[in-house]
């Protein structure tokens, strides 16, 4: 039946432009998230051998492979690199693919300035990642003061690459915006009819809602790496106290950005996962509505917690306690995401494929992060975790088992119907279990040394931390390496060599728009909008 | 509705218009924060920041119930090559009751320097009852090459300070003044952070 359907597309509509210009030049919402995802995937490779230097002299106690100064530029650059170039890019490479397949639009709204906000950002990073190769070639230092980049370790201290980070954090900024921009744009004017908001996938609806954050707070980072710039080139004293500043000034306007910015990494994490789990458990997602308006309190309470990063920077007790109390507030809108979508599974018809597996790894680990997490905001307990491995368990078990694992769910769900092939799911599942297994053997005992007093950032340790840095350190190297299972299997995928083809639905209990067109997607879908009951 | 292209593209203009000025609002908005956190800072005295000005203590009684303790430190930006200390190192004094103790700064350099210090005080709550009556960190400092300067602060804790405060430490530190630093200073900060370096190897 799609045959038919399919040779009228190929006539008409599928001209795809050919060789390198298909890429260069392409406003396609398909090509731009292919693209982003390809750009992802290698900055997760690069953030990835970064953080493998990092265990290496880890391993043992003791300077080992590099120097401080270096080691300060490889946690620097991890950071950086995962936050802005892996998990951001990674979300907005599939809103670009799926928001308008999902509510029925034939594009993106602004497709010339999508082209424009992919293509700053191999400039940002390339800008970013010369300054360490010229680090490594002995010109200078990268980056070297951590990914949140206090004054004044970034303004006084900086080395002179700092002005190359600045100007990378400014292109990826209006690269962010404009991606933002541009989904709030299709979402308020592309629906299609009888798509009402609350008729709207929920990934959908975190996206819509992670754009406004964007939107909200990317400027405020603008104006941090601003007043930093001005602060070491043009004589102003934003943060410098010689000169009536306050560096934790800087520490108020970063976070004022950086809190909403961790909930920009992970609503829309929670949007795939709630499209993942109804399609597996063969039921409608439970309590809707209560996803919608659990992401939106989300949204709200993150714009009024920024403090409790600055516990330690010594603030009044009535301060500590509302930035304590608003920060444990939002457990609950999230508690009732976890548990709508256990609600979700309870008397499903399970199945367990790829994207099924993830998605589970991502509620259970995911709600060891939020655990921990609720833990931090502790103010007491607090004064002790500060700093140490306890926090950098926390935010990877977030980060990583909870933001990477929903976009591996995605990938896995998706890349049937973006490429017309089954990838293979063996491979998935030893990608998965192997991931699982090792992700925790990497980050779980740095739970414990955080606890013990071990610091983070620090190339050295004391003797008594040894044996669970060794732990993590190879769970590291199994972790990182078994990422490449995934480009494998990605790879053959898209070859579609020896692998089934998919069906126009791919999945047996997959709803939505995005399912009705066949598979592969063409070129260009929904040229005539459906019609949604 | 999107079958309509130009009731999209005017749509869409509407959409770009008011998200950018979102934008371009929250870009002064971050700005914006630095008045704003002074402001709310003076208010509460929450950074420690005390009053540059000189404070009135006509209305003080003296609380001779209880005592406290304050403690000096003298410390100087990284950059400064002056010389800069505390007579005492603590007194101990009834809230409302007036004292004096004297700093004494010398420029060890062989250039006149003009010098800025910052005072501090924690905790951070104390900050608005600690009244200085005369201080140097009201001024710029003018020290010609070689000189020493000794220099009182007159302070006054006013009486209504919390219960729960019973040490409070003062703390200053000389900056150069922005703009009179020797070209190169950035060249000293990095062979501080060299000799760092070596330490650690």
């Amino acid at each position: 039946m799609s045959a038919v359907i399919e040779e009228h597309h190929d006539d008409h509509h599928d001209h795809k432009p050919t060789g390198i210009g298909r890429w260069l030049f392409s406003t396609n919402h398909k090509d731009i998230g292919t693209m982003y995802l390809w750009f992802s995937f290698t900055m997760l490779f690069i953030g990835g051998a970064l953080a493998l230097v990092i265990r290496a002299e880890l391993f043992q106690p003791g300077l080992q492979f590099v120097e401080p100064e270096f080691f300060n530029q490889m946690t620097t650059l991890h950071g950086l690199i995962m936050v802005f170039g892996v998990i951001m890019p990674a979300f907005v490479g599939l809103a670009n693919w799926m928001v308008p397949m999902m509510i029925g639009a034939p594009d993106m709204a602004l497709p010339r300035m999508n082209h424009w906000s992919f293509w700053l950002l191999p400039g940002a990073f390339g800008l970013l990642i010369e300054s360490l190769i010229m680090s490594m070639m002995g010109m200078g230092s990268a980056p070297n003061f951590g990914w949140t980049f206090y004054a004044p370790l970034s303004t006084t201290y900086g080395p002179d690459s700092t002005d190359f980070f600045i100007f990378s954090v400014h292109m990826m900024g209006i690269s962010s915006i404009m991606g933002a921009i541009n989904i709030i744009a299709t979402i308020m004017n592309m629906r299609a009819p009888g798509m009402t908001y609350m008729k709207m996938p929920i990934f959908v609806w975190t996206w819509f809602i992670t754009a406004y954050l964007l939107i909200a707070v990317m400027p405020v980072l603008a104006t941090a790496v601003t007043m930093m710039l001005t602060d070491r080139n043009f004589g102003t004293s934003f943060f410098d106290a010689a000169g009536g500043g306050d560096p934790v000034l800087f520490q108020h306007v970063f976070w004022f950005f950086g809190h909403p910015e961790v909930y920009i990494m992970i609503l829309p994490a929670f949007g795939i996962i709630s499209q993942v789990v109804p399609t597996f458990a063969r039921k409608k997602i439970f309590g809707y509505s209560s996803m919608v308006y659990a992401t939106s309190s989300i949204a709200f309470l993150s714009f009024i917690v920024w403090a409790h990063h600055m516990f330690t920077t010594g603030m009044p007790v009535a301060t500590e306690l509302f930035f304590m109390y608003a920060t444990m507030l939002i457990a609950v809108p999230t508690g009732v995401k976890v548990f709508n979508w256990v609600s979700t599974m309870w008397k499903g018809s399970m199945t367990f494929e790829t994207p099924m597996l993830f998605a589970i790894g991502f509620i259970f680990m995911f709600s060891i992060g939020g655990f921990t997490g609720l833990m931090l905001s502790i103010v007491p307990a607090d004064f002790q975790y500060h700093d140490t491995y306890f926090v950098v368990a926390h935010f990877h078990y977030v980060l990583v088992t909870g933001a990477l694992y929903a976009i591996y769910s995605a990938v896995y769900f998706w890349l049937p119907k973006w490429t017309g092939n089954m990838y293979d799911e063996k491979l998935g599942k030893v990608h998965f279990w192997v991931s699982t297994i090792s992700v925790n053997v990497l980050f779980f005992p740095m739970h414990f040394v955080g606890l013990a007093g071990m610091p983070r950032r620090i190339p050295d340790y004391n003797m008594q931390f040894a044996e669970f840095n060794q732990m993590a350190t190879i769970g590291a190297f199994v972790f990182g390496f078994s990422q490449l299972i995934l480009l494998w299997n990605v790879v053959k995928t898209i070859r579609g060599r020896s692998t089934v083809k998919a069906t126009d639905q791919v999945w047996e209990g997959a709803e939505g728009l995005e399912w009705t067109i066949p598979s592969p997607a063409p070129f260009h879908s929904f040229t005539t909008p459906p019609t949604v009951k | 509705m999107a079958a309509e292209p130009n009731n999209n593209q005017a749509a869409n203009r509407r959409v770009i218009g008011k998200l950018l000025l979102t934008v371009v609002a929250m870009f002064g908005f971050g700005f914006a924060l630095v008045p704003l956190y002074d402001v709310f800072c003076a208010v509460t005295g929450l950074n420690g920041k005390t009053g540059s000005q000189v404070a009135d203590f006509k209305n003080m009684q003296l609380d001779d119930s209880r005592k406290i303790k304050v403690e000096f430190l003298a410390s100087l930006n990284e950059q400064m090559p002056w010389e800069f200390k505390a007579l005492q190192d603590s007194i101990t004094v009834h809230p409302g009751q007036p004292a004096k103790v004297d700093f004494i700064a010398r420029n060890k350099t062989g250039r006149d320097m003009i010098g800025q210090a910052i005072p501090s005080v924690s905790p951070g709550i104390a900050a608005s009852y600690f009244q200085k009556t005369e201080c140097f960190c009201f001024t710029e400092q003018l020290l010609k090459a070689g000189e020493e300067k000794v220099m009182p602060v007159l302070f006054i804790i006013d009486p209504s300070i919390s219960e729960d405060v019973h040490e409070i430490t003062l703390s200053y530190t000389f900056f150069i003044k922005p703009g009179t630093e020797e070209a190169g200073s950035r060249v000293i900060t990095s062979s501080v952070s060299k000799t760092l370096a070596n330490h650690t190897k």
